[in-house]
C-alpha cells in the first residue's frame, strides 16, 4: 500500500509537472491577418521603426548574401547546426504579411511565432523581450510599410534530433531567459538607463560579446566578458578589455557612430555591419547613452587619453629613427660609386680600390674632393674612360660623408677634420681641370 | 666641336663642354634608349659604356668624353641579342621598363670584369641601379643567367 501510495504520488507529480510544462510551452496560433486588416502607420512611427530596425541590424541576419533585403535564408552557423534566418518581408505567404501587430510583439517578446511554435534563440528574443511595446510596434510598422514583400520560402534548418523539436525550446527559455520589459535602475542616471535599455534590448550587444554555455545561452555571470563569434573575437566590454587605453563613453559613442575610434581599432568582421548597417542610424543622444552605459561598465578614468603614457610611447616608437641616416656616406657610396668602383677577388685594372688609393690616405682630403667634385675626363687617368662629376649632384655634406666613409671605414685612418668646409672651399674654386 | 664615337659611328657635336653627355645622346644624337632618371648619378637609368665602362651619363660632362668610344643600349648588340638582353627577355625581367636599359648596360660591363659573380657581388655592383618596380630579384637572376651564358654554360637563372 505504501509503495503504491508513493508511486501514485510520484506519478501524479510527474503528470502535474508535465502538464505544467505543457501549459508553459503551449502558445496558441494567432489568427492570420488579411490585407484589409493591415493597420496604417504615421510617417513618424515608420521612421522610428527604420532607426530601431537599423539599431538591431535586423537586415544583417535576415538577408542572405546577394539576396533581397529582409527575405531571410541567411545561414547562421551555430554549434548545433545551421539555422536559416526567416523571411520578415511583408509577403503574406512566406513572410510576415499575415502577422498582426500582436503576433509580431509575441515573437519579439516571447520568442513564439504566429502559429505558436517556439523560435530558436539564434533570434535574440532574450534581448528583444526588454523592448517596449511602442518600439516593437514601430519596427513592425517599418517592416510592413517600407520593406518590399519578397516571396521566398525559408529553408529548413539543419539541426539534429532532438534539437529540432521546437517544444523543447520552452525548456531552454524556462532555464535561461528572464522575460519582461526593461526595468530602469533608479540609482542610475536617465542617460545610463537609456543606454542600458538599448544595449540590453534592441542592439543585443551581449549576443556576441557575452560567452555562452553548453546549451548556447549567454552566461549571466559573465556579461560582456568577450566571446568568439563567426571566427572572430568579440572583445570584452568590461574592465578586462585588453585595450591599453580604456574605452571611454566618448570613444564608444564615436566608434559606434562612425566605425572607428581614435584610440582603438575599427569596426571590422562581424562588427562591421553592426555599425555600418546599424547603430550609426541612431540619434546622437542614443549613441551617447550607449557610450555612457558601456563606458561605465569599462570604468575608464576621466583622464585625457592623449596624455596616456602608452599613447605617447606608441607615437614615439612609430617615428623614424634618425640614426638610420648615420651611414649616409656608406649608402651614398653604394649608390653613386660602387657601380664602377667594384672588385671581387682581385683588383681589375682601372677600378681603383679606394682603401689603398693615395687620395684616401693623404693627410689632406683635397685630391679626393677634387675628383669627386669634377670627375676624371678621358684625357686623364686611364685613357678612354671617365669618372662622372658630382659637383651638381651631391651637396658639400654628402661629398664629405662619402669621403669620411672612405677614410674611416675603408682606409681605417684617422678622420679628416672639417670635411664639409673643405668641400665647400674647393667647390668655390671652380672646376679645376 | 667635340668628337667621339657612339656605337661605332663617329660623331661630332657642337655643344657646350659642360653639357651632360645624356642630353647629347638623347637630344643631339637622337638615341633615346638611354633614360633620364634622377639627374644626379644616383639611379643608374642613364648608364652607358664609355671605353667599355658603365658610366652615368647624366653627370658626365660631354667635354670629358672627347676621343672616347661610347656604347648605348642601341649598340650593345646589333640584333639586341647580347647574352644579358637574352637573359632579360627569357626571365621577363622588366616591369615598366624605364630603368632597364641602364640595368642591362651596367650588368654587361660588370660581367666583363667579374665573369662569375656571387649574389653579394651582384648586389654590390647593381645596388646603384634603382628599380621602382622592385624587379631586383629577377634582375639578379638574369645577371646570374647571363653570366653562365657568357661562360658557355646553361642555366635557368
Amino acid at each position: 500500500m505504501n509503495f503504491k501510495f508513493w508511486l501514485s504520488i510520484v506519478v501524479a507529480a510527474a503528470v502535474v509537472a508535465l502538464a505544467g510544462f505543457g501549459v508553459y510551452a503551449y502558445h496558441p496560433s494567432l489568427p492570420a491577418m488579411s490585407a484589409a486588416e493591415r493597420p496604417s502607420f504615421s510617417p513618424e512611427v515608420i521612421e522610428k521603426g527604420r532607426i530601431l530596425a537599423a539599431a538591431g541590424y535586423c537586415a544583417t541576419c535576415h538577408t542572405a548574401v546577394g539576396g533581397k533585403p529582409y527575405a531571410g535564408n541567411y545561414p547562421m552557423e551555430t554549434g548545433f547546426g545551421t539555422i536559416y534566418a526567416s523571411n520578415i518581408t511583408p509577403d503574406p505567404e512566406t513572410g510576415l504579411g499575415s502577422w498582426s501587430p500582436a503576433a509580431f510583439r509575441r515573437a519579439m517578446h516571447d520568442g513564439v511565432d504566429r502559429e505558436g511554435a517556439h523560435l530558436l534563440p539564434a533570434f535574440p528574443f532574450d534581448h528583444f523581450t526588454k523592448m517596449s511595446d511602442e518600439d516593437v510596434d514601430a519596427i513592425y510598422a517599418f517592416l510592413m510599410a517600407k520593406v518590399a514583400p519578397v516571396r521566398e520560402t525559408t529553408k529548413d534548418n539543419a539541426l539534429p534530433f532532438p534539437l529540432n523539436q521546437r517544444v523543447l525550446q520552452a525548456g531552454w527559455k524556462l532555464l535561461f531567459v528572464d522575460f519582461g520589459r526593461y526595468r530602469p535602475d533608479p540609482g542610475k542616471s536617465e542617460q545610463w538607463n537609456r543606454g542600458a535599455y538599448l544595449v540590453e534590448g534592441v542592439t543585443h550587444c551581449g549576443a556576441c560579446h557575452t560567452p555562452r554555455n553548453l546549451l548556447g545561452a549567454e552566461k549571466k555571470g559573465e556579461a560582456f566578458a568577450g566571446a568568439a563569434i563567426d571566427r572572430w573575437i568579440a572583445p570584452a566590454l568590461t574592465a578586462d578589455n585588453p585595450s591599453v587605453v580604456p574605452w571611454s563613453a566618448a570613444e564608444f559613442t564615436r566608434y559606434l557612430g562612425t566605425g572607428a575610434g581614435v584610440y582603438h581599432g575599427i569596426a571590422a568582421g562581424p562588427m562591421g555591419p553592426v555599425v555600418h548597417a546599424g547603430l550609426r542610424e541612431l540619434p546622437k543622444s542614443d549613441l551617447e547613452a550607449i557610450g555612457a552605459y558601456l563606458g561605465a561598465g569599462i570604468g575608464a578614468p576621466a583622464t585625457d587619453p592623449a596624455a596616456n603614457p602608452a599613447v605617447l610611447a606608441s607615437l614615439k616608437a612609430g617615428r623614424p629613427d634618425p640614426t638610420y641616416r648615420k651611414d649616409l656616406g656608406e649608402r651614398l657610396y653604394a649608390t653613386a660609386c660602387a657601380a664602377c668602383h667594384y672588385n671581387a677577388s682581385r683588383i681589375v685594372e682601372g677600378r681603383p680600390e679606394l682603401a689603398i688609393n693615395s687620395s684616401t690616405r693623404l693627410a689632406d682630403p683635397t685630391n679626393l674632393i677634387h675628383v669627386i667634385l669634377d670627375g676624371v675626363d678621358a684625357k686623364n687617368g686611364m685613357g678612354g674612360v671617365v669618372m662622372p662629376a658630382f659637383r651638381h649632384a651631391l651637396s658639400d655634406a654628402e661629398i664629405a660623408a662619402v669621403a669620411a666613409y672612405l677614410r674611416e671605414k675603408r682606409a681605417n685612418l684617422a678622420p679628416w677634420p672639417d670635411l664639409a668646409a673643405q668641400v665647400a672651399r674647393i667647390r668655390a674654386e671652380g672646376a679645376g681641370h | 666641336m667635340i668628337d667621339f664615337t657612339v656605337n661605332g659611328r663617329n660623331v661630332s657635336v657642337d655643344v657646350e663642354a659642360d653639357t651632360p653627355l645624356l642630353w647629347v645622346i638623347r637630344d643631339t644624337i637622337d638615341l633615346t634608349g638611354t633614360k633620364y632618371g634622377c639627374g644626379i648619378g644616383m639611379c643608374g637609368a642613364c648608364t652607358v659604356h664609355v671605353g667599355g665602362r658603365a658610366t652615368r651619363s647624366c653627370i658626365t660632362p660631354v667635354g670629358d668624353v672627347a676621343g672616347t668610344e661610347i656604347t648605348t643600349i642601341e649598340g650593345l648588340d646589333p640584333a639586341g641579342n647580347h647574352p644579358v638582353q637574352q637573359a632579360w627577355r627569357h626571365l621577363r625581367v622588366p616591369q615598366c621598363g624605364y630603368c632597364q636599359s641602364g640595368q642591362i648596360m651596367q650588368a654587361a660591363a660588370f660581367l666583363k670584369d667579374i665573369p662569375s659573380p656571387t649574389d653579394d657581388d651582384i648586389d654590390a655592383v647593381m645596388t646603384g641601379n634603382l628599380c621602382r618596380c622592385m624587379t631586383y630579384l629577377r634582375i639578379r637572376a638574369a645577371v646570374r643567367e647571363a653570366a653562365a651564358a657568357l661562360r658557355g654554360e646553361t642555366t635557368n637563372g
